[in-house]
């Protein structure tokens, strides 16, 4: 099956060959959309190393490795270095790209496949709060109303809090009305965030379905798992009432706890920096 | 709300999944080095409410539900997810045939 593939990417090659000049566009396109989602595991040893500019590499054996997008594989701190060589030091007999959040992440982030820059991101984010999961509240049946309201209350009183605005929740089709105050708010906290942790916040947003949890969940105030739970409140719901089918409740939620991790740690990562500051013991007289 | 689990138990959490990644050279690889650095530099604070520890406390925690989940998923892959199409020549094995080679290659093959 990967002699079909490898068949099928030789001939794609030939395609590409120097007859026609292609747009780095397209070619991200074609790199990022023919991906293969295993790959027999082709080194030894996985280790990090420190390039130009401070920035840190991983190196598979003597390799280089490099994004899809055939730049080199650059992180800007070591933590990151380290969780990203963890992940491929995981991997047995076959690569499995599906299970390297991180990697993955960081490629995003390196490639920029479909070309977006900050203004664009906070924008999609600010669309998103309009249909935010914790704003949409059904009507019917009363135990999903009353645990709606008990358990996604708590956390948009926070958030309303927090950032000194209002959201609000409705139960109508065309959902809260968001005031400008609100997303002008919203806009300036993001707007702190650099490229990469926005990137990490995109996809985490899109992995919760809901501006809400991820913000909740990026300032520490929520733990990964109670936003997962709190995303997939009505399927936990409906779970205990008509019982739990594991091949795809549990499959999806701890896909989803593995994905809001590893957006959440990215985005950790991306923004702090640290230093150490040591406190001297004062000399004693005598 | 954040109701984490006690330190020792998330370090201890996060020794196990890499055991479990690695195998017994666990202690030799980076991560190792790097959570029992973190775990030990923020064991004492001099501040009661130490806002970098509480950090540390959150992301450690982060981790340890990435390494468990994505080991559970894997697990979980493995047992329900569809093994994909057999190859031509598992389809032909089925009946006890094999595909025919020609030497040369064919008409279309380079």
């Amino acid at each position: 099956m990967f002699r079909g593939i490898a068949r099928l990417q030789s001939q794609f090659g030939n395609i590409l060959s120097p007859n026609k000049v292609r747009s780095p566009h397209f070619r991200f396109a074609l790199k990022y959309s023919t991906a293969i989602t295993e790959r027999k595991r082709f080194y030894q040893d996985v280790s990090i190393s420190q390039g130009e500019g401070g920035l840190y590499e991983i190196n598979l054996d003597r390799k280089k490795l490099k994004t899809p997008g055939g730049k080199l594989f650059t992180v800007p701190n070591e933590v990151l270095a380290i969780a990203v060589a963890t992940e491929w030091d995981a991997q047995r007999d076959t690569l499995k790209f599906y299970t390297m959040h991180l990697t993955t992440l960081c490629n995003t982030a390196l490639d920029n496949p479909t070309q977006r820059n900050k203004e664009q991101m906070i924008n999609a984010a600010l669309k998103f709060l309009e249909t935010d999961t914790v704003c949409y509240r059904v009507d019917e049946p009363h135990g999903l109303v009353e645990l709606q309201k008990n358990e996604w209350d708590p956390v948009l009183h926070w958030i309303e809090n927090r950032y000194n605005v209002t959201i609000g929740s409705s139960s109508s089709i065309l959902g809260p009305e968001i005031p400008e105050a609100t997303k002008d708010t919203f806009r300036q906290h993001l707007n702190s965030y650099n490229f990469w942790s926005l990137t990490g916040l995109e996809f985490v947003i899109t992995q919760l379905k809901s501006v809400v949890l991820s913000m909740g969940m990026i300032d520490r105030h929520l733990s990964v798992e109670q936003a997962v739970l709190l995303s997939r409140l009505e399927e936990e719901y409906q779970i205990q009432h008509w019982g739990n089918v594991e091949w795809a409740h549990d499959y999806d939620m701890y896909e989803l706890r593995a994905r809001t991790a590893a957006g959440a740690l990215f985005v950790h990562l991306s923004s702090e920096n640290s230093t150490v500051k040591r406190k001297l013991l004062q000399d004693r007289e005598g | 709300m954040a109701a984490l689990l006690p330190p020792l138990r998330v370090c201890r959490g996060i020794l196990k999944e890499l055991r479990a990644m690695q195998g017994p050279t666990y202690k030799l690889s980076p991560a190792y080095n790097y959570v029992m650095d973190q775990f030990r530099k923020n064991k004492v604070t001099g501040q009661m409410y130490c806002r970098a520890q509480q950090e540390a406390h959150h992301d450690s925690h982060t981790y340890l539900c990435l390494l468990a989940s994505n080991r559970t998923h894997l697990a979980l892959h493995k047992l329900y997810h569809g093994k994909g199409d057999r190859s031509r020549e598992e389809v032909a094995g089925l009946v006890g045939l094999r595909l025919p080679t020609q030497p040369g290659g064919k008409g279309w093959e380079k």
